[in-house]
């Protein structure tokens, strides 16, 4: 698809090859997002859901299969390589925040661009005082994570993983500790992100509300895509 | 966040100073080893120092004697001899043979600072009821007090040798019940007796050389001795000390005397100087390495507990060899800072020990030789140290799976 920004073909992941443990988690996975796209990845638990998205965000490896990201093959890329792409494309925010606990809320959304840069910059800290205010954690932005709520947590997540402007927003269940409020609030500011970023967001998510609300959904069982709707 | 400072220095500092209680003990620990390493290390050097000078302003660097006397049994022809058993001869006191030349060879050589001629035997030394038997010793003062800083021990008066003059330990004028400008009537077995002015008390800090030494000219000493014109030693006073021994055997091998050095005469204190300086490093090396696996314990533990935080850094795009930094610069940042505060202990420590350990005879036990360079010496391989225990930490925070250090 020529505005696809992510296609997989043919990913297999099997974990232990060659071992008696030997566990074959992903099957021939056929997936193309295009740009500006929010899909939702459904699946009951252990179904392969977080391995697939690992395997996007190039933190984990296909054991076969092709992986394009922005039409560059990830395939023979260096260690190096792949962390430098992660880095400048895609965009992390996992179930339970991380946020980093030594250092501030705004200096955790100016990590990966303190990282990127090797130096702290005048222009990051002003794109993370940005990013913290598009949140709405202005207020707090000078605390600590452990002197935040989760909701609040998770926001700073998401500003911290757009800090680098990413392609591409992969969320492993961001509301799947949060009460009903938070859950709301995260998923809008995703939207909104989603819409005037014109960021693509794959969502992995228990919650059947949410998924409707997304552009397409994507259910996976046994490691195979069964629906998309 | 200070701008000049990189990515890994900002992460490291902060993760050092987030595991507060962690930091404090092992910089306590990393601490204390260094200050027993800067404490025992001035010490000894202090102790070694002041040993060498004390035996150094107390002899000579190296004296020439006389060569001993031998019998010369007479002999029916060769290889047969008429008496199965030969005495050791009695070694009378003897000049030696052409000293003046010898002394004058000798201050030719560009190693020999001073050569100094003396005219030592025992004498005795009496006032009123009381004798006493010293070893009596004639010298030239502008000479010998160069080899031998006898101007450094007087203790009352001065250090002047005119022909009726004697300097005198403080020990033999308190048995003689003598003071300062009393005349004493010294006598030998040889040839008769003077009567000498006590013009300066000495104190050796040593209560037999107190209680024995005087110092006469070397005039007088000869002729109280009987040997006009001759000297029993030549005391040198060399350039390079360490080279003494060397000096010593070349003069031995090119003239009929014997030389010798302070290193040989003092042969048992190199000895406890080598087994100190052994001790010393085994010491140093293994509180060295119980300080380097002390770091690398926290390390390893501060590994395991930050690995969602790493594997958080590696999925926003942060290398191996970022997340190796970072780690190698926690190490290299506790031994740099645990050897400076290191320093501080040992160098009060040493100012302490300094001002409350005193010799017998209250002068300091050791001097207090703070040399910038061991704290210098010492921050830099601390700070090593420190970076090389990181090593084996830092490595596997750089090789932790971002997946499995995520899912923790």
């Amino acid at each position: 698809m020529a505005n696809s920004i992510l296609d997989l073909n043919h990913i297999n992941k099997v974990y232990n090859l060659g071992e008696p443990s030997e566990v074959a988690v992903l099957h021939d996975i056929n997936l193309s997002i295009t740009k500006g796209e929010f899909v939702a990845i459904i699946g009951p638990s252990g179904s392969g859901k977080s391995t697939l998205l690992n395997i996007i965000g190039l933190l984990d490896r296909p054991t076969s299969g092709q992986l394009r990201i922005n039409g560059t093959d990830t395939k023979g890329l260096e260690d190096a390589e792949l962390t430098r792409l992660r880095g400048h494309t895609i965009g992390f925010v996992f179930q339970y925040h991380y946020l980093i606990s030594a250092f501030t809320a705004l200096e955790n959304v100016m990590m990966p661009l303190l990282v990127d840069h090797g130096f702290p910059t005048d222009k990051a800290e002003q794109r993370a005082v940005e990013l913290i205010e598009r949140v709405g954690l202005t207020k707090v932005g000078h605390n600590r994570s452990n002197n935040m709520s989760g909701g609040q947590q998770q926001r700073v997540a998401i500003a911290r993983a757009l800090a680098m402007n990413p392609d591409i927003l992969l969320a492993d269940e961001p509301t799947g500790n949060l009460d009903t409020e938070s859950t709301k609030s995260i998923f809008s500011l995703m939207r909104e992100v989603n819409r005037t970023n014109g960021t693509s967001i794959l969502l992995i998510t228990h919650n059947m509300d949410l998924a409707q609300q997304c552009d397409r959904i994507i259910k996976v069982v046994d490691g195979r895509i069964v629906v998309e709707q | 966040m200070k701008r000049w400072l990189p990515f890994e220095w900002i992460a490291a500092t902060r993760f050092l100073l987030d595991g507060k209680l962690q930091t404090l003990f092992i910089m306590v620990g990393i601490s204390i080893g260094v200050g027993v390493i800067v404490f025992m290390s001035a010490m000894l050097t202090g102790l070694q120092a002041n040993f060498i000078k004390r035996v150094l302003t107390s002899s000579a660097h190296i004296q020439i004697l006389p060569p001993d006397q031998l019998a010369r049994p007479q002999r029916n022809g060769l290889g047969e001899t008429e008496d199965a058993i030969v005495q050791r001869p009695s070694q009378r006191l003897v000049s030696i043979d052409q000293w003046q030349k010898i002394r004058n060879q000798l201050e030719t050589m560009p190693e020999i600072a001073t050569v100094a001629p003396t005219a030592s035997g025992s004498a005795l030394a009496m006032r009123g009821d009381a004798s006493r038997a010293i070893t009596l010793t004639g010298v030239e003062p502008e000479t010998y007090f160069n080899v031998v800083r006898i101007p450094d021990y007087i203790v009352d008066g001065q250090a002047r040798l005119l022909s009726d003059d004697i300097l005198i330990g403080i020990e033999l004028a308190k048995d003689l019940g003598a003071n300062l400008g009393d005349k004493l009537n010294v006598t030998t077995s040889t040839s008769g007796a003077r009567v000498l002015t006590i013009v300066g008390l000495l104190d050796f800090g040593n209560k037999g050389a107190n209680a024995r030494n005087a110092y006469v000219s070397l005039r007088t000493a000869q002729s109280l001795l009987g040997m006009i014109g001759g000297v029993a030693t030549l005391d040198l006073s060399v350039k390079d000390i360490y080279a003494a021994d060397n000096i010593a055997d070349h003069i031995q091998s090119s003239n009929d005397v014997i030389a010798d050095s302070w290193i040989r005469t003092n042969a048992q204190f190199f000895t406890a100087i080598h087994a100190q300086n052994l001790t010393n490093m085994l010491i140093r090396l293994f509180v060295g390495l119980s300080v380097a696996f002390g770091i690398a314990a926290v390390l390893v533990v501060s590994v395991i507990q930050r690995s969602r935080d790493i594997g958080i850094l590696r999925a926003m795009g942060t290398s191996r060899g970022q997340i190796m930094r970072l780690f190698l610069i926690q190490g290299g940042l506790l031994g740099f800072f645990g050897s400076l505060v290191g320093s501080a202990i040992g160098g009060f420590a040493l100012i302490y020990w300094h001002a409350t350990a005193r010799q017998a005879d209250g002068s300091e036990l050791f001097p207090l030789i703070v040399d910038y360079q061991l704290f210098v010496w010492t921050a830099v391989l601390a700070t090593f140290t420190g970076l090389l225990a990181a090593m084996a930490p830092a490595l596997r925070a750089a090789k932790l799976d971002p997946v499995v250090a995520i899912r923790g």
